[in-house]
């Protein structure tokens, strides 16, 4: 028995089946007659392409081949600007863009037949930097170079500026980052002209990936049908990259007239799909001479690789989270998004965010010191407070205590005790240790009028034997949430968490409950199976069949015997935006997000002068958060989060040489093991969300915003030394000492 | 170029069919149709191929199936007995020990054979004994929680 | 899998006599499979040009270690695993323990064998260091007879060895002493599962006042594993003071000749290079 679910740490949904290798991933599949796929690409970063050439050495009659040419409908990825075809038809803008795929049943045969193709490219100049893609000598996008744009302004920065009593400027970098879910992108295709096209793959969004098929094939929504697979992590790199792969496997199985599975090897997947924006972004910050913030000028820039994909949007997160939680009346923030002749970068937890709070956090440190201030007192000089206002203008209406996680923060982490000792200890001996913490917030759901025009759906039905199906198109990637909904809708209806099942995201199945992403998956979605677990409750309390203050054992008899009677029992809830929310998307200003969780994450830091390595000695993650559904699986969130960051921070960089990933593999993109993570302790706080299911906000991908500038600060704190570039390595650090 | 070889995997004895230098991975997953076992890297670094070989842990992906003839060979599959879940099975359950679930059984693979010779593991045995199973998800925090609560029991 | 299988043959040699019976048969065209993670690596990345293998796995006397009253003898079958299991390498020998613990992890350790690390010629691999301090010495095994090469030669510049196209590695010999300080530290770009940036093994024979003897070997630095044979010299006889140390820290741009590449640079090494001597060396001076 489990009633009373939200707020318990209940086993997950899908447990059993992960534990003993009985959960089906997509590679798992097979159909009869099914054919292997794969991608020929270009090795070239940009031009024309004049020739593909088809070498002699292997059965070509055998394959399967799919050009351009071959695109039924339109050869456009759909997803913001129509900018990225599914196949390079004429020209070549980023090394390993898809140009050629092929299918054969044999793996071996197939690989071999893939190296017999060279793609012949007249070149034209690329550009790789930011800084060339600014100056425009060559225009790689439309007129400009430039995706998007936005200017953030509040007050009169200028102003402000001239009558500062100091002002501080920082100019701070992070690189690109690979997703590395374990499990590689892979798709498994079906698709003919008479019945359609029906893909089971690893994914975020399937529809999406419906949206993109039905564009590429030019089919109508009905005969097009997403299944999602067992997925083995996203992180944003399944959120928007799966459409190519299901548009290429599905435009093999339509000319084969055969199943057709692609899977990527690693090699193959981090090399050309999407990674997190390298950015750039420069602070100029006037403080008064209390330390206290008087103005905030903030140019932040992102790379988005060749095409548009959602560089936008990426951008827009990064901008309303460059000024942090922190009150200041005069804000400026002018952030690009622009392209280059690398892959498209894209999606990955966080979304701009991370990159935007680097930038600020350090700044912060920085201004502090400038200010004769510790890190600390600076920031309760100026941390935001509830009824106080945001750059973007968001009265902040939610209970907002920054002091008290910063409180909760350093007694956890011991911070002054350790501070004290790591000052006098640091001077004997090789190792520096040292301790840095930053402050952030981070908004659930989309921006703005997003959630609007999502206007997700969610259904809730009662089946024959009076147990509960969730039908919904959020997928379970290992962050909880087949088991955060089964215990919401298990709550709302007071019934056995057992008794709950989720059904597997399907297109044809499950109304469209928005993408996976955007940490609005227990918040929005949630609330939603929520309403309709309470719609259910209504309909059979209405009926006469049940009656209040029913257990368990009643509602199933009830629910079944309604569903005899009536054939179904199924209630379809839809987002509706909580009231007074507005957002102005011409000025750029208003409410961004319906709820923010806030956090103060501290580092402690080991850093070896012998080898200049830097090491996370210990690790704390303070969060308010709304409401916990589940403790070991929200724990586990922030815990897999941080991680990711500390990657991000000190480990994983990718190497570039024209264009081009060549540190592909496992052994040369360096992501931590068991052995170089800290324990990583994680806390609570909770000040109930009203709109959010049992008070909940959103948490996916808080925990990446605030590890690397609180390891960066400690490493400072450690050494002395100013790092401003990300990821911070011990090459870097020995350029330094 | 086939060769015939012979080799018992979850005490079952098999004998296929295929290139020697076939990936052990790759027969027991595409001959053997027991997909439990995972590919996430293809070198050797991520471990969630890792399978028991004569009772010790073995990535598959860097296994030639000709070097397993006359061998014992235990993946996921046989971990758990006549439906009875191992104790580490178990404890992944209660303790969150898994997400996504992709680096789960080879991660599971090796806590047994942890144990298996460790059978007192400390929290350091257990980073060691776990240092070549990359997980993404989790930080590792509750795979440790769970090998902990596992030892003993 | 980027390589095209059916154009490799693997075979199997159920005893040495029969895996060196191969090898003459057709010298170059066969050549020996240990346990397969440096090869089964390459054939996965489409890296590996050679076609023809015959596989030692489980040819028992290949991989036996065995205790003379001088000599460790090492087959070159024994696995990283093997040798950490082994008392008389973890007492005597545990620079190799070290290195055998630290490379990779326990999977790939299971797998790995010190021959096939030794053939692999890999500038970056972590039990050559440790071989190389220990004055190793590798038996060599053809259908024309046996030979010992002293390891310190064996490695001629990268990826090329003194080993005849008909020749198999059947052992490792190392000589038992006692006496000596010992000193191992692997950098990689992480604590487990990773490639060396730089490696570094040394060992000394101290007195009240001066040290006696010392062998300092490093990986990662040169296109083979390397004697830093100008720094020993600089330290070797004398006492280990700070100007010795400087002579020896200078004397190692002789030694090493560390370069830029996908995992570090030049200028990282060659300045840990100086630090792990330097650290070395400190312990040295508390000996002495």
């Amino acid at each position: 028995m489990a009633i009373g679910a939200v707020g318990r740490s209940l086993p997950r949904q899908e447990g059993r089946r992960k534990v003993t290798g009985q959960a089906r991933y997509v590679d798992d599949l097979t159909l009869p007659g099914m054919l292997h796929g794969t991608t020929v690409r270009s090795a070239s970063p940009r031009g024309i392409i004049r020739d593909i050439d088809f070498k002699p050495g292997v059965p070509w009659d055998e394959l399967t081949v799919v050009t351009a040419a071959d695109i039924p409908g339109n050869n456009v990825v759909a997803l913001i600007t129509d900018d990225q075809p599914y196949l390079a038809g004429e020209r070549i803008n980023h090394p390993e863009e898809p140009v050629v795929l092929l299918a054969h049943p044999d793996r071996h045969l197939l690989e071999e037949a893939r190296r017999h193709v060279q793609i012949v490219v007249d070149p034209l100049p690329p550009v790789f930097t930011i800084d060339e893609s600014l100056a425009r000598t060559e225009t790689i996008w439309r007129q400009d170079n430039i995706f998007k744009s936005y200017l953030v302004s509040r007050g009169d920065v200028d102003a402000a500026f001239a009558g500062a009593a100091r002002i501080v400027e920082g100019t701070y970098e992070t690189g690109a980052q690979e997703q590395l879910y374990i499990e590689p992108n892979g798709m498994l295709a079906v698709a003919d002209p008479e019945s359609g096209v029906t893909v089971w793959g690893s994914m975020q969004c399937p529809f999406y990936i419906h949206r993109a098929l039905a564009g590429l094939f030019n089919l109508p929504s009905e005969r097009v049908r997403v299944v999602q697979m067992e997925t083995g992590g996203g992180f944003g790199g399944k959120e928007e990259y799966p459409s190519i792969l299901a548009g290429h496997a599905a435009l093999l199985a339509w000319k084969a007239g055969r199943p057709v599975k692609m899977i990527y090897d690693r090699l193959e997947d981090m090399v050309a799909t999407t990674k997190r924006h390298p950015s750039r972004t420069r602070h100029r910050t006037a403080i008064d001479r209390d330390g206290r913030l008087v103005a905030m000028d903030i140019e932040f820039v992102i790379d988005g690789g060749a095409y548009c994909t959602l560089s936008p949007v990426v951008l827009s997160r990064g901008t309303i989270h460059a000024a942090g939680p922190y009150s200041c009346p005069n804000v400026r923030i002018r952030s690009t998004a622009v392209a280059t002749n690398a892959p498209p970068h894209g999606a990955f937890r966080g979304f701009g965010a991370p990159q935007s709070v680097f930038a600020l956090e350090l700044q912060m440190d920085k201004v502090a010191a400038a200010a004769g201030l510790t890190p600390h007192e600076f920031r309760r000089r100026n941390f935001i407070a509830t009824g106080q206002t945001t750059a973007v203008g968001q009265v902040l209406r939610e209970p907002v205590d920054m002091p008290r996680l910063l409180d909760r923060a350093f007694e956890l982490s011991d911070y002054h005790a350790k501070t004290a000792r790591f000052a006098r200890e640091n001077a004997a001996g090789p190792i520096r240790r040292g301790i840095g913490f930053a402050c952030f917030m981070h908004g659930a759901g989309f921006t703005g009028s997003g959630e609007q025009h999502l206007a997700s759906l969610v259904s809730v039905e009662a089946t024959a034997g009076g147990h509960v199906r969730i039908l919904a198109a959020s997928t379970e990637i290992g962050q909880g949430t087949n088991t955060v909904f089964a215990q919401i809708a298990s709550e709302a209806l007071g019934i056995d968490y057992e008794d709950v099942e989720v059904a597997q995201p399907d297109t044809a199945a499950v109304p469209d409950s928005g993408p996976t992403v955007a940490s609005r998956t227990s918040m929005v979605v949630g609330k939603l199976v929520e309403t309709a677990a309470l719609a259910v409750r209504s309909t059979l309390l209405s009926s006469g069949l049940l009656e209040d203050g029913y257990d368990a054992a009643a509602f199933r008899q009830a629910a079944a015997a309604y569903v005899a009677a009536n054939g179904s029992l199924k209630s379809t809830a839809q987002y509706q935006p909580p009231e007074g929310l507005r957002w102005d998307d011409e000025k750029y200003e208003g409410d961004a997000y319906g709820a923010y969780a806030w956090a103060v994450y501290v580092a402690e830091v080991a850093v070896d002068l012998t080898t200049f390595e830097t090491r996370v000695a210990d690790f704390v993650a303070v969060q308010e958060v709304g409401r916990v559904i589940n403790p070991v699986l929200a724990a586990g969130q922030i815990e897999g989060g941080v991680a990711q960051a500390i990657g991000w921070a000190l480990y994983e960089q990718v190497v570039w040489r024209e264009g081009r990933m060549v540190n592909g593999q496992m052994t040369n993109y360096i992501m931590p093991t068991s052995m170089d993570l800290p324990n990583i302790r994680v806390e609570f706080v909770e000040f109930p969300y009203p709109h959010g299911p049992g008070g909940a906000k959103g948490i996916g991908e808080l925990p990446m915003d605030g590890p690397a500038p609180a390891i960066f600060n400690a490493v400072r704190n450690a050494t002395g030394l100013e790092i401003t570039k990300l990821p911070l390595t011990p090459e870097e650090l020995v350029v330094r000492s | 170029m086939e060769a015939s070889i012979s080799f018992t995997i979850n005490g079952a004895a098999v004998t296929v069919s295929a290139h020697p230098m076939a990936r052990l991975l790759d027969v027991v997953r595409q001959q053997l149709h027991l997909t439990g076992t995972k590919e996430g890297c293809g070198e050797g670094e991520c471990g969630a191929c890792a399978v028991l070989i004569d009772g010790e842990l073995v990535n598959s992906c860097l296994t030639p199936v000709l070097q397993v003839n006359g061998a014992s060979v235990t993946t996921i599959e046989g971990v758990a007995t006549n439906g009875q879940l191992h104790a580490v099975q178990e404890a992944f359950i209660a303790h969150g020990g898994a997400q996504c679930g992709i680096c789960t059984p080879g991660m599971i693979l090796a806590a047994v054979s942890l144990r298996n010779h460790v059978p007192q593991a400390g929290d350091d045995d257990i980073r060691v004994g776990l240092a070549g199973n990359l997980c993404r998800c989790t930080g590792y925090m509750k795979i440790f929680e769970a090998v902990r609560k596992s030892v003993g029991r | 899998m980027r390589s095209f299988l059916p154009s490799y043959e693997l075979r199997r040699a159920a005893t040495m006599e029969a895996a060196v019976s191969v090898l003459g048969d057709e010298p170059g065209v066969w050549r020996p499979f240990a346990g397969g993670t440096d090869l089964m690596v390459q054939l996965a990345a489409g890296a590996l040009p050679h076609r023809k293998f015959v596989s030692l796995w489980g040819i028992e006397e290949l991989r036996r270690i065995r205790v003379d009253d001088d000599a460790l003898v090492l087959g070159a079958m024994a696995t990283f695993t093997d040798m950490q299991r082994h008392a008389i390498v973890r007492e005597e020998f545990p620079l190799l323990c070290r290195a055998a613990a630290e490379t990779g992890g326990i999977a790939n350790q299971n797998r790995g064998t010190i021959g096939g690390n030794i053939a692999n010629a890999s500038p970056a691999a972590d039990t050559p260091p440790a071989l190389l301090v220990y004055d190793a010495q590798i038996e060599l095994v053809s259908s024309r007879g046996r030979r010992t090469v002293p390891y310190e030669t064996f490695h001629r510049g990268y990826k090329q060895m003194d080993l005849a196209p008909d020749e198999l590695i059947a052992a490792i010999r190392l000589p038992r002493t006692a006496g000596w300080m010992q000193h191992y530290r692997k950098v990689g770009a992480r604590r487990a599962q990773a490639i060396s940036k730089i490696c570094f093994a040394a060992r000394a024979r101290v007195d009240a006042s001066r040290v006696q003897d010392i062998r300092l070997a490093f990986g990662s630095v040169a296109p083979t594993v390397v004697r830093a044979v100008h720094a020993e010299a600089a330290i070797r006889g004398a006492a280990p003071d700070a100007s010795r140390v400087a002579a020896a820290v200078a004397a190692l741009e002789r030694d090493i000749a560390p370069i830029d590449d996908i995992r570090s640079t030049r200028d990282y090494r060659m300045r840990v290079a100086a630090n792990l001597l330097i650290e070395f060396a400190a312990s040295l001076r508390a000996a002495v």
